[in-house]
């Protein structure tokens, strides 16, 4: 029973990354590039979400709103102002532009909130189900959590593959160029996709500090590189692909934390990480791609 | 006396000259500095560090700038430098009570374990490419760093003992060289100013050898075209597992001496962001532009401490200047006019 009891907190676990992972992997997919700023993303709907609710007074679902419309905009502001003027330019210094965004984005949030943790809320709902005598106990966050991913996973699928933006998207994916001489706006089509990616990172942050309630300016940085790791693991560009990664990604967690060992947890995560990009080097479910001389 | 003039000013001696005669000028600055006037602890206490960052980011450099490949763990292999010294150095106490000596001893048992590692971690790495295998790099670095936190390691009488994950030593009026997440404690400090200087020459002495030799011609062409470079009979493996082994001995050896300079130090400190602290100052400098490395790890070390009086701000203003610079780096216009002064002092047979 308690093996069901981690099975299903690392399925909860794992749900998160996802969500987050589906930010990277989505402007992966489009842009091109490796976001380290959306780590920090989820730390900005973290405490959007906790203001609102603590300060502002804000119900709970209006709250969440808030969260995700901050983040929202911040990402789409970020890419506007910071990743815009880089198109052009080599994946370096986008990729060190990202991890400027990401430091400015840490140490303004201690400007602002102060760097000492704060106790989040428990805004969801409390309480759980028990099962066969109170052996197995699954509590409604937990559920909530699972179902969150499920209900996101439904709606992007769709969204990517029935509106006519998802298919501007996955144009811009396969051929940026082809994709312009067909009409398509590409720096549209990259915000929009800046926006759903820090919109879910929004979702993220609230189940994340829902679970684990404690909120700092770092809170964003491990999360954030194990969901990029999810998404490398299931194949990065790839939405089913974040999915699966992600949620592997968090059984085998905690798992490992469970029956293994709670200090080298990181350690094996990573390790099976490189095992699989052994075997199958672009993830399990990525494309591979043939170099053509 | 004139040829010799001749030949260190000479195009393609040129970079090479610069370099050293950039070290040993600022060196002897410093010195002559430090013996007339008196200079602020915080000035002193930043040149050993300034050293090993400056070795750690032409370590990198040799890795992304002239291999070409992305490369997010080197921390992890100065902290393998770090940790094997602090060891090293710790057994030797008795044995080689001169500080000079045991800091020698210390530095190259402490790259040669890297480069050990450095071996290991390129067996799988090298067999990815691009973004895939900048993630295994990462991966390799929070293993190192998490399976080095859960090191206890003590000596005493009876020898030396070992244990993992927990912490089961007895020790009979011993001394714990490793106590898991806590790091080195209680390190004698024989790190020094001339040492971490002597390390950047030994450095550049390395890295201009290799890139100037057959070798090094191997691993630039591989990565300018891995196609073309296999078809003339270049094996691209042995040249990138070249260039990834000598930067990872290079990385070891810059933690071993930044080891030495405390007295106490944590894993932690070996994190992911110290490998992208490494990354920034190799893009800031220039991919493969060695001298601009140098420049740019020591301006960018330096000012974070220069921002100080600023207090909280400072970070804020790093980022702010970090995002700027590359704004600036990749804008059109700007890269035009660069161009231009570029041509107006173009020099013939210019390659890098």
């Amino acid at each position: 029973m308690t093996f069901l009891t981690y099975l299903i907190s690392g399925l909860a676990l794992g749900s998160v990354y996802a969500i987050i992972a589906l930010g990277y992997t989505m402007v992966y997919g489009i842009a091109k590039m490796l976001n380290f700023a959306h780590g920090d993303i989820i730390m900005a709907g973290g405490y959007a979400a906790f203001y609102a609710y603590t300060r502002f007074g804000m119900p709970a679902g209006l709250a969440i709103l808030f969260s995700i419309l901050t983040c929202t905009i911040l990402g789409v502001i970020i890419e506007r102002l910071a990743y815009k003027p880089l198109r052009q330019a080599s994946s370096l210094s986008v990729l060190i532009t990202a991890i400027g965004v990401s430091y400015f984005l840490q140490n303004s949030a201690q400007l602002m909130f102060g760097s000492d943790t704060k106790i989040f809320p428990s805004i969801l709902t409390e309480g759980s189900f028990r099962f066969f005598d109170g052996k197995l106990i699954i509590s409604y966050l937990t559920l909530i959590t699972i179902f969150t991913c499920i209900v996101i996973m439904i709606g992007l699928t769709a969204f990517i593959n029935k509106t006519k933006i998802g298919k501007a998207m996955r144009a811009c994916a396969e051929d940026k160029g082809a994709a312009q001489l067909m009409g398509i706006n590409i720096d549209t089509t990259i915000s929009i996709t800046f926006a759903i990616g820090s919109g879910l990172a929004a979702i993220a942050a609230v189940l994340l500090c829902s679970t684990y309630p404690s909120l700092s300016p770092t809170l964003g940085s491990m999360p954030g590189i194990k969901a990029f790791t999810a998404a490398v693991f299931g194949g990065i560009g790839s939405i089913p692909g974040a999915l699966l990664g992600g949620i592997l990604l968090g059984i085998i967690e905690n798992m490992t934390k469970a029956y293994l060992s709670t200090q080298l947890s990181d350690a094996i995560v990573f390790s099976v990480l490189i095992i699989v990009l052994l075997i199958k080097p672009t993830g399990l479910l990525g494309k591979k791609e043939n170099v053509k001389v | 006396m004139k040829k010799i003039l001749d030949n260190l000013l000479h195009q393609k001696n040129r970079s090479r000259t610069i370099s050293y005669a950039m070290i040993i000028g600022t060196y002897l600055i410093i010195e002559i500095l430090m013996h007339s006037i008196r200079m602020s602890r915080l000035f002193t206490s930043m040149l050993v560090p300034c050293c090993c960052y400056i070795v750690l980011a032409l370590s990198l450099n040799l890795v992304v700038g002239f291999s070409g490949e992305l490369s997010l763990g080197h921390a992890g292999f100065m902290a393998v430098g770090a940790f094997t010294a602090i060891i090293v150095s710790g057994l030797c106490v008795q044995m080689i009570p001169d500080p000079i000596i045991r800091l020698f001893i210390s530095i190259i048992a402490g790259s040669i374990v890297s480069g050990i590692a450095g071996l290991l971690v390129s067996v799988p790495v090298l067999k990815l490419s691009g973004d895939y295998l900048a993630i295994v790099t990462l991966a390799f670095g929070q293993i190192i760093k998490s399976l080095i936190t859960n090191i206890y390691l003590g000596f005493d009488r009876n020898g030396m003992q070992f244990s993992f994950v927990n912490n089961e030593l007895n020790l009979e009026q011993g001394r714990m060289l490793l106590s898991g997440p806590m790091g080195a404690t209680d390190t004698a400090k024989i790190s020094n100013f001339s040492s971490g200087v002597l390390l950047i020459l030994a450095t550049l002495f390395i890295i201009y050898s290799l890139i100037d030799s057959k070798y090094g011609r191997a691993i630039m062409a591989a990565r300018d075209d891995r196609i073309a470079a296999e078809s003339i009979g270049i094996d691209i493996l042995r040249s990138k597992t070249l260039a990834f082994v000598t930067s990872a001995i290079l990385a070891g050896a810059a933690g071993a001496l930044y080891a030495l300079n405390y007295s106490t130090l944590q894993p932690a400190k070996f994190d992911f962001n110290t490998s992208i602290l490494a990354l920034v100052y190799v893009v800031f400098g220039g991919l493969g532009n060695i001298n601009g490395t140098i420049i740019a790890a020591t301006a960018l070390y330096v000012l974070p401490e220069l921002l100080r009086s600023l207090q909280d701000y400072r970070m804020l203003i790093y980022a702010i200047v970090l995002i700027i610079v590359m704004q600036l780096g990749s804008s059109a216009r700007l890269k035009r006019s660069l161009e231009q002064i570029r041509n107006r002092f173009a020099r013939k047979g210019d390659v890098r």
